[in-house]
């Protein structure tokens, strides 16, 4: 029963991409075309929601809901993984047009050819796990 | 109701997908969803062969429930948040006809091109290797930068993360390059 509230974020999440059509093969194309505002004021607006949000949680030292502090790890600190790791995701998001929440959120939607997408970033994670300690983080 | 079984605007879509982030927060946890990629690796067995697949993946599955109502929430959005008298995927003209010289069909209300999904085409081997490829290139790339739009584009820049920024520029560098450059000699 725990797990009915993460369902049910999931649920709008699911929802919210696939009416926004960020899910869209389609508006990702468009998106790095610069031909439609829609994907970077979707992304913007979140962002934007995000920060003053996330803002408003520290201080107001708002405790989460098993009343623990709110604590956001910082991220690692680096730039040869990050950049070219993002390099190697955006080559794939501007091929397949999806990255790994609407791959799931597809497969949902019906689209089996997505699940084709899936194998492939499964076995693009287990790679990244067998060469983790070779590659420049 | 056209409002609501047709595109949704921008600003309302935004809106909710940074309330996602938030909650999530609230609930003690981080948005991300390629995360799920390693957790599913490690389910499959791979930390037979890796040590980074070696971890408990039970306390994940809370990321698991999310994926699970993703998945349902498409369902639900295409089966009955839709109407086919309403138009949906509105494009720039200029887009369509772009891809119409890239033997890309228009979207006429659908969210992938046939050309890419529909039974037939991934009969192809070439659009087979495109889909596998372009996966690969997706869990390989999230996993190395640690994150994916949710994770780096919505929750690390949302945290003011410099790491996040930085993998956003690089999300954006590869996806500029595969849509201008390697996209058309792919498709043509």
């Amino acid at each position: 029963m725990k797990f009915i509230k993460y369902i049910l974020v999931g649920l709008l999440f699911g929802i919210v991409l696939t009416k926004s059509e960020a899910v869209s093969w389609y508006r990702i194309y468009e998106m790095f075309h610069f031909q439609s505002f829609h994907m970077f004021g979707i992304i913007g607006t979140a962002v934007f929601v995000g920060v003053i949000g996330l803002q408003l949680f520290k201080r107001s030292k708002l405790k989460d809901i098993d009343g623990q502090p709110i604590i956001l790890a910082d991220k690692e600190k680096g730039f040869t993984r990050y950049l070219i790791g993002g390099l190697l995701f955006g080559l794939g998001w501007g091929l397949v047009g999806t990255c790994p929440g609407p791959i799931f959120i597809l497969i949902g939607a019906g689209f089996w050819g997505i699940g084709i997408v899936l194998i492939g970033a499964l076995l693009g994670t287990y790679l990244y796990g067998l060469l983790k300690n070779k590659l420049p983080h | 109701m056209d409002i609501f079984y047709g595109t949704w605007p921008w600003y309302v879509s935004g809106f909710l997908i940074g309330s996602v982030m938030l909650l999530l927060v609230y609930f003690g946890k981080t948005f991300g969803m390629s995360s799920n990629l390693r957790t599913m690796c490690t389910i499959l067995g791979a930390g037979k062969t890796s040590d980074f697949f070696r971890f408990d993946w039970k306390a994940q599955r809370w990321n698991l429930a999310v994926v699970l109502g993703a998945m349902l929430g498409g369902f639900i959005a295409v089966t009955y948040l839709s109407d086919p008298n309403v138009p949906t995927v509105m494009l720039n003209p200029t887009t369509v006809t772009e891809l119409q010289q890239m033997h890309i069909d228009a979207p006429d209300g659908k969210l992938i091109p046939d050309a890419l999904s529909s039974a037939d085409a991934i009969q192809s081997p070439k659009v087979l290797a495109i889909l596998l490829i372009g996966g690969l290139l997706v869990g390989f790339g999230t996993r190395y930068a640690g994150g994916c739009t949710s994770g780096h584009a919505i929750t690390g820049l949302s945290n003011l993360q410099l790491p996040s920024l930085i993998a956003v520029i690089g999300f954006f560098i590869g996806g500029l390059l595969m849509s201008w450059i390697l996209l058309p000699l792919i498709l043509k």
